[in-house]
């Protein structure tokens, strides 16, 4: 029995809508089969709050007068590109300041999202239509005219677990790794992570809305290093890193609590981010996708000490939850990285929103790419 | 009774035989399980001590005499856990038992009493949010 996006959003709009978090819907498939489970829900919401490095927010911080071309920018210190017209520019969230690197873009962003102020600097060399050379001012969000979150990769579909297998502590953005095998990391919320509710992404596509950091944002285009080759297991989930998204919002409209900065010891600056996307049950493939459950889901546990960080096991979300993991016939402990917590938190806010008509489902404008992989970068001559 | 503690000397103090008079004076089991001398030759040590409450509390007046200061790992260790968003990272370093997280409900949990001050979580803390006083 197929459903259409109309009909789920009528039953919502009538308030006859049954929402589910994914972890329900997980919890209710220990019971009830597919088709009983597409008869039953409606939709899904799906979630994860954890560090997503490729993120940052183009920022439009207005003209003096006289203009300047804004060529060399710093907040707070830290620089942000301003390679784009006078007085546009982006915010990396990974760009770190010179004086300290535990701070920087994602700071800057969180910053700006609580309201705070901070010191723009900004230089230009003059031309005859900027000919102001330098500002020094003071900026807040409601300041500027706009600051829109752009996100080249985010919610990636699944990720794998780290470890390290070397004699001394390695500092990684899958955290502090302890010597030999000492311990093992994991980031994705698992069962409630969405692309892994979806793993052909038939409703996930280009135009779909998200909740990006307590804002509605959109899916803008297929995330960077998309990749649809990774292999899959018979539920069709992929085994690691696999597919990604491109996601846009207005920061000005993201809440704190859903948003955090955050600094990786020896690695570098990061921004940890919350997003939730509902998934609609349309049919009987899809309810059984929205069923995935932790011990369906495979994850490779990888060497952060060896080059290529070789899978050194293979394991499930149901064994990295349990608080450890066989590695080579070690047993080792293990610990999350994403917070299932807040994952939670947005999957039962977005449950609300979706049930309130705020939230309002619809197909995706254009499919993201069926087939598509990742090239490596070789140190090569130039072609002649 | 057991208690576990910060014990921080100065170089004045260092050529009194501390652990010894604890052991010897108060009947006190002592566990050392981290000990540092910086290079100003003043040290800290993480102690648990293990006796008579009485006793134990005179050795606590024996220490303050000679100008030992303590201070028990509870106070030791600060988490602002206000500001904890429950990832768990500091979790992956912390083999005490001191921080772990709660099942089902994926919370941060920290039991001050099982801290050895090994001052991993405060590197594995992506939101700088863990401090410990423990030398330095």
């Amino acid at each position: 029995m197929a459903k259409s996006y109309e009909e789920i959003n009528a039953k919502i709009a009538a308030g006859e809508a049954v929402i589910l978090t994914a972890e329900e819907v997980s919890r209710m498939a220990e019971e009830l089969k597919p088709s009983e489970i597409a008869r039953k829900v409606d939709v899904v919401t799906t979630a994860t709050f954890g560090a997503m490095c490729s993120s940052g927010c183009f920022i439009n911080f207005g003209h003096t007068s006289p203009p300047l071309r804004m060529e060399s920018i710093t907040l707070n210190g830290v620089p942000v590109f301003g390679g784009v017209a006078a007085v546009d520019a982006y915010i990396g969230a990974t760009e770190a300041s010179p004086e300290d690197p535990a701070y920087g873009g994602a700071h800057l962003i969180e910053a700006l999202v609580r309201g705070e102020e901070l010191l723009l600097k900004a230089r230009g060399k003059g031309t005859d239509c900027y000919p102001r050379r330098e500002i020094e001012t003071w900026i807040r969000k409601d300041l500027v005219n706009e600051i829109t979150m752009v996100n080249p990769r985010n919610a990636y579909q699944n990720y794998a677990a780290a470890t390290n297998s070397t004699e001394r502590e390695l500092y990684t953005y899958m955290g502090s790794l302890l010597p030999r095998r000492g311990n093992v990391n994991y980031s994705t919320s698992g069962e409630l992570s969405p692309l892994l509710n979806d793993p052909y992404l038939r409703t996930i596509g280009i135009g779909t809305r998200v909740f990006l950091a307590g804002a509605q944002g959109f899916v803008s285009w297929r995330g960077t290093q998309f990749n649809t080759s990774k292999p899959r297991n018979e539920r069709g989930v992929p085994e690691s890193n696999a597919a990604t998204l491109m996601l846009t919002a207005d920061a000005k409209e993201m809440s704190a609590d859903y948003l955090r900065a955050a600094y990786f010891e020896k690695y570098g600056v990061t921004l940890y981010l919350g997003i939730g996307i509902p998934i609609p049950v349309l049919d009987e493939n899809l309810a059984a996708a929205v069923s995935v459950r932790n011990r369906d889901i495979p994850v490779l546990v990888c060497d952060y000490g060896a080059e290529g960080h070789p899978a050194l096991a293979r394991t499930s979300y149901e064994e990295l939850r349990s608080g450890y993991v066989a590695v080579e016939g070690k047993k080792v402990r293990t610990a999350p990285l994403s917070s299932l917590k807040k994952a939670r938190e947005i999957a039962e806010l977005l449950k609300r929103q979706v049930a309130s008509g705020a939230f309002a489902l619809a197909a995706p404008v254009q499919d993201l790419p069926a087939r598509s992989t990742v090239a490596g970068l070789a140190a090569r001559e130039r072609s002649r | 009774m057991r208690e576990k503690y910060v014990l921080e000397y100065s170089s004045a103090v260092v050529d009194e035989p501390v652990i010894y008079t604890l052991v010897k004076r108060f009947d006190i089991k002592v566990n050392i399980l981290r000990a540092e001398i910086s290079s100003g030759q003043e040290g800290s040590m993480l102690v648990e001590l293990e006796g008579e409450s009485e006793r134990l509390a005179e050795s606590r007046e024996y220490l303050a005499s000679v100008s030992v200061t303590l201070t028990p790992i509870a106070r030791s260790l600060s988490v602002r856990e206000e500001d904890c968003v429950h990832c768990g990272s500091c979790t992956g370093v912390c083999f005490s038992g001191c921080l772990s997280m709660t099942t089902p409900e994926w919370a941060l949990a920290v039991d001050r009493e099982k801290c050895i001050a090994c001052g991993l979580c405060v590197k594995a803390c992506p939101f700088g949010l863990i401090s410990l006083k423990f030398g330095e």
